[in-house]
């Protein structure tokens, strides 16, 4: 990887390439100028053009300052060339069964398009992106997430998108097709991370002109100082003009810049987010509000039933059977788990009743329930749905009502059971908050980030999670257009919105948000809406992306501060060295004391060529975010970029003079 | 000693102490608040209704730089007309001075119309009092007003968060002159002339001296012209040597009183930028960063003029202080103080020769103008502070892992892009003008010795502080005011 990114730094020498980096092509241009004064110095050497051999030196140092610039970027670039180049294998061309009028025909998957429709059964590579419009599947995605476990795709779920390339393990789907060849995930994916559309962010161009200027700004000042130099009669070679140019122009930052970006849309990526431009990821930096569903993300999983609270004249064994029997048929993660807590508690086994009829959970109702043939009906459900259901009750409702609001209060959501439309008791569901989810909302607080918790939940319920877990603020009983209000509302005071979402009902709001988050399980349409995709659907990876953001620019920032304040040593070494001979009084200035003029300059020269090096791997790494306040972080920052970089030259540049002055 | 510094500071507290509640009164301006000045409301109102401008239109920024342009435009052909044609004045010239050579008249136009107040002509012998009175006394006020004006759009910009409706720069223009600068010019040229500097409109009086020798004194209406010279960073004197002049500054309390004229305005329009936003946490930073570099500066120049001239103990001469071109009346500290004072604010006035400061003070002054900022010039410092502010906050912002924001605004490509360029500007004027100076120099040896009073080193000075101030080496000193030396060294 390191030769073939050496071999990349001299190709990326053209000037069509370096054009786009003015900061770098200034020194391509020195260099060049250097490179011609060398020749004509050879022939008439004199104060102006200057010795051939030093001339010489002092060209080849200001190349390899170039070639380290395009290293940096070529070596940033190399790291994702590689996971490119793994994914491409994924995406050969493989057979598609195309469906077409109940007729299966083979064709090639490049033939595939927007809105044909395939079968995919166990063994095959899905050959295309697209929806599941029929059955179910588990898929191996391994190939794009790198995550060994199988998932669960299914039609008419928040889960029914496959990508192309991934492969099916069991059972058959259907797939309608909802991206063209060329254009699928796993293209725009390779893309990316080859960095072949890298577009350069706002920022980083806002960046680029301020560098520019300032380069620009140190062009005037050196060509200016000729005539001055002259009018003083004090001799000034065209070298020295140069290296002072060069070494003044921020270079370090000017050559890692583009390092600094793509090295950052490469950690998003290691955290297996795939964003659609760096924008994105800047942009996460900035957040001032989370937006956060409850389920997954604070809380494990999905509720369960931890207790049974039968109404007085019922036994509790009893009420833990009908509510177990009434949940038997329910597929939801809330009906199964009170089927486990009667067995957990009971030992009890069931099997399913025959000729029972069991009654589905509808909206309309919001209840769900079991017919059994000896006539007997039970229901469960939301307390309001039950009590109106369950006109039949006594005057124990009254104590089941305070039981209710009882469980409501400490964050449980209480669900009524009623057989033959009497209530006979409540099932106590609870949420399990994450261990460590504190923590870090905690460090989000830190970094300024408000967190807001999303939740179907009742305010009450909603109101003690939000507190258990440490949110900021919370949505109850939300519905999808809440979350765009939220969103709408924060964002006319000025603020960015970061949210996360996997279904069809969340698109609208994850385009709304400034950074929208998609599942990679989630639907088609919520990708689409979104600017990131997390492959592993992970709810929390929100506050690693926020981190990756601010670290970006965190890292921009240092370098910056670094590069312009290394100028202080370099005008300490450079300007006594340029008027030694005129000005003697100048002489004051060399506090480094080094040894010749030719050695002061040339000692400047490669201490910039090699901070470049030296910072490679930080600009790779990206400096350390911490999540303490904004003003401790800058004084921080200050301190070790800023007071560090002018003090480091110092030292560095002393350093090579010793070394130095021993060859001349 | 300690009285001299005592004195200085002094004077600094009354400008800060006085800059408060001014700048309360000009945020109230600014926003059309009720202030007690309230009564020029008729007149006001009935020139620009003469003028055909209705003040309630608000206009963008383009409208607003569109007016801008076009009034100066104006006062430079008018003021280039009057200067060409002086000689054709019926009245107020009673020395009777001719007609202006065009290119220094051209020259003198471009110069006070911008603020910049640069005078290769002495008023005693050049100027006739209608020219001192309605051309330079005129273009004072109405220069500084622009920037002031300029500065209120700037700041209905940042309240707005667009360039969108800023105001109406007619009516901020006529305002910050009939608010701001008017009232203040009046209180200190009265106070001027009850020092005893004159205000008359009579020709060279012809005096008997000590010695019992007839000379021709200079006079005129000098308090008023000190006024605004003063209040607006303008710079321009009445004679040529300026605030050196005893006529222009008669003793420590006008010294006194000037000094505190240069810094009032422009610190309270910082102290302003909190009113007018309500940001007065952030007016009060930026107004401390401002004074950190300007108490940095006077250290600097206060010590080494009280050190004295090295060169001088070299050659045996103990002189200390440093006196060389120093008026007596003042003393060192008060002339190290005045010369921080008019560089940081680009005013260009002068109490003592600045080419006889020591060198570390000189570079101090060019520093200061340079970074044109601490305080500025009326208005325009701000704004220039500003333009730094945005470029400190664009690198700031980055490293606590923002993109950068500052006052509700995200700070990109085109704001950066904005200003840089003013940024760039300012090297690029004055370090290319420099330099094609040096290039002439050198090329014509001659030629340059007749123009270039100082050689080597102390010659780039020159071109520096040409290319922004007046100073009196600049000025040919003129006649009359060879024949009146003033009390004191010079």
């Amino acid at each position: 990887m390191l030769s073939k990114a050496a071999v990349e730094s001299f190709t990326k020498l053209h000037p069509r390439l370096m054009i786009k980096n003015p900061v770098m092509f200034t020194v391509e241009i020195g260099t060049a100028l250097m490179g011609v004064v060398t020749i004509l110095s050879a022939f008439t050497p004199g104060a102006f053009l200057g010795e051939p051999g030093y001339n010489l030196v002092i060209t080849l140092l200001l190349l390899l300052t170039a070639l380290f610039g395009n290293f940096a970027e070529a070596i940033a670039e190399a790291r994702g060339k590689a996971q490119a180049d793994s994914l491409r294998k994924t995406r050969q061309d493989t057979p598609a069964r195309l469906l077409k009028d109940k007729v299966e025909t083979t064709v090639p998957s490049s033939q595939l398009r927007p809105g044909d429709q395939f079968v995919c059964t166990a063994g095959d590579i899905i050959p295309a992106d697209g929806e599941i419009v029929e059955g179910l599947a588990s898929i191996d995605e391994s190939a794009i997430t790198g995550e060994s476990a199988p998932v669960i795709r299914e039609a008419e779920t928040d889960h029914s998108s496959v990508i192309g390339g991934t492969r099916v393990l069991s059972d058959r789907i259907v797939v309608l097709v909802s991206a063209q060849a060329g254009e699928s995930f796993l293209d725009k994916m390779i893309a990316l991370v080859e960095g072949a559309n890298r577009q350069k962010t706002p920022n980083e161009i806002a960046l680029t002109i301020l560098l520019a200027s300032f380069t620009l700004v140190f062009l005037i000042v050196t060509v200016t100082l000729k005539p001055f130099a002259d009018f003083l009669n004090a001799p000034l070679s065209i070298a020295a003009m140069v290296s002072l140019f060069v070494c003044l122009i921020p270079t370090t930052i000017g050559a890692l810049l583009s390092a600094i970006g793509i090295a950052g849309m490469d950690r998003a990526l290691k955290a297996n987010i795939i964003a659609t431009s760096g924008k994105a990821v800047e942009t996460a930096g900035d957040i001032d509000t989370l937006l956060l569903d409850k389920t997954g993300t604070i809380t494990i999983g999905n509720r369960k039933a931890t207790e049974f609270f039968p109404v007085e004249t019922m036994d509790k064994l009893a009420f833990a059977n009908l509510a177990a029997l009434s949940s038997l048929a329910d597929a939801t993660p809330e009906g199964k788990s009170i089927v486990e807590l009667s067995r957990q508690l009971y030992g009890t086994e069931f099997s399913t009743p025959k000729d029972a009829k069991f009654i589905k959970f509808s909206a309309e109702t919001r209840m769900s329930g079991i017919d059994l043939t000896s006539g007997q009906k039970i229901r469960k459900g939301a307390w309001d749905a039950i009590r109106k259901w369950a006109h039949l009750s006594g005057p124990e409702t009254a104590l089941t009502q305070t039981q209710v609001e009882t469980i409501a209060a400490k964050g449980g959501t209480p669900l009524a059971v009623a057989l033959d439309h009497k209530v006979i008791g409540v099932v106590q569901l609870e949420d399990i908050i994450k261990p460590g989810i504190r923590e870090r909302f905690t460090r989000l607080r830190k970094m300024g980030v408000k967190t807001v918790m999303v939740t179907g939940d009742n305010p009450l319920t909603a109101k003690f999670i939000a507190e258990q877990a440490g949110v900021d603020d919370f949505i109850a009983e939300a519905k999808p257009e809440d979350k765009m209000n939220y969103i709408k509302a924060e964002q006319e005071q000025g603020k960015l919105v970061a949210m996360m979402g996997d279904g069809t009902n969340d698109a609208p709001a994850l385009a709304q948000a400034d950074v929208g988050v998609a599942m990679n399980s989630g639907t088609q349409a919520a990708k689409e809406a979104a600017n990131m995709v997390d492959l592993d659907s992970d709810p929390t990876k929100l506050l690693e992306v926020v981190e990756i953001g601010k670290q970006l620019l965190i890292t921009r920032g240092n370098i910056t501060t670094f590069s312009i304040a290394n100028d202080v040593a370099k005008y300490f070494a450079i300007v006594p060295a340029l008027f030694a001979a005129t000005i003697p009084g100048l002489k004051v200035l060399d506090v480094m004391n080094l040894s010749s003029p030719e050695s002061a300059i040339l000692s400047a020269v490669i201490f910039n060529a090699l901070i470049i090096p030296t910072l490679i791997p930080l600009a790779l790494k990206g400096s350390r975010y911490r999540p303490v306040g904004a003003s401790s972080l800058l004084s921080r920052n200050l301190l070790v970029y800023g007071l560090g970089g002018v003090l480091l030259p110092f030292a560095g540049i002393k350093l090579i003079d010793i070394v130095v002055s021993l060859f001349l | 000693m300690n009285t001299e510094f005592n004195g200085v500071l002094l004077i600094f507290l009354a400008s800060v102490l006085l800059a408060w509640p001014l700048g309360r009164y000009i945020a109230k301006v600014f926003s059309g608040q009720r202030v007690w000045t309230d009564f020029m409301n008729p007149f006001e109102n009935r020139l620009l209704r003469l003028a055909g401008v209705n003040p309630e239109q608000s206009m963008d920024w383009k409208g607003n730089m569109k007016a801008l342009l076009v009034l100066n435009l104006g006062f430079f052909l008018v003021a280039y007309l009057f200067l060409a044609l002086q000689g054709l004045h019926p009245f107020w010239n009673p020395n009777g001075f001719g007609n202006w050579e065009p290119t220094l008249a051209f020259n003198t136009a471009v110069s006070f119309t911008t603020n910049t107040n640069l005078q290769h002509y002495s008023g005693e012998t050049g100027a006739s009092y209608f020219t001192q009175l309605m051309v330079f006394c005129w273009l004072q006020f109405v220069s500084a007003a622009t920037g002031i004006a300029a500065l209120a759009l700037l700041f209905q910009g940042l309240k707005n968060k667009s360039a969108a409706n800023l105001g109406n720069f007619w009516a901020l223009f006529l305002k910050s002159n009939t608010r701001i600068l008017l009232p203040l010019s009046i209180a200190v040229a009265v106070f001027l002339v009850f020092r005893g500097a004159p205000a008359d409109f009579r020709g060279l009086q012809e005096i008997t001296t000590l010695e019992g020798e007839t000379q021709k004194v200079a006079g005129g209406p000098v308090a008023p012209m000190v006024a605004i010279k003063q209040l607006g960073t303008n710079g321009g004197g009445f004679f040529g040597p300026n605030s050196t002049h005893p006529f222009e500054n008669p003793d420590y309390l006008t010294n006194a009183a000037e000094t505190f004229s240069i810094l009032l305005i422009p610190i309270a329009l910082v102290f302003a930028f909190g009113f007018y936003l309500n940001r007065r946490k952030l007016a009060i930073l930026i107004f401390g960063v401002m004074t950190l570099l300007f108490l940095s500066f006077n250290a600097v120049s206060i010590t080494q003029e009280m050190k004295g001239n090295p060169a001088m103990e070299k050659m045996g001469l103990a002189e200390q202080p440093n006196l060389e071109g120093k008026e007596m009346r003042f003393g060192p500290v008060a002339s190290a103080f005045w010369g921080v004072a008019t560089t940081s604010t680009s005013n260009g006035s002068v109490n003592s020769m600045h080419d006889s400061h020591t060198p570390l003070s000189g570079g101090v002054y060019l520093v200061d103008m340079f970074i044109n900022a601490v305080y500025g010039g009326v208005g325009v410092g701000f704004i220039n502070f500003f333009v730094y502010l945005i470029i400190a906050v664009f690198i700031a912002g980055l490293m606590i892992g923002r993109t950068p924001e500052f006052m509700g605004k995200k700070i990109e490509a085109r704001e950066v892009k904005i200003a840089t360029l003013v940024v760039i500007l300012h090297p690029f004027l004055i370090l290319v003008g420099t330099a094609i100076a040096a290039f002439a120099a050198t090329e014509n040896p001659d030629l340059a010795a007749a123009w270039l009073k100082n050689p080597s080193f102390h010659g780039f000075r020159k071109w520096r502080m040409n290319s922004r101030r007046p100073r009196p080496t600049t000025v040919p000193v003129s006649k009359a005011w060879a024949t009146t030396p003033p009390s004191g060294t010079s």
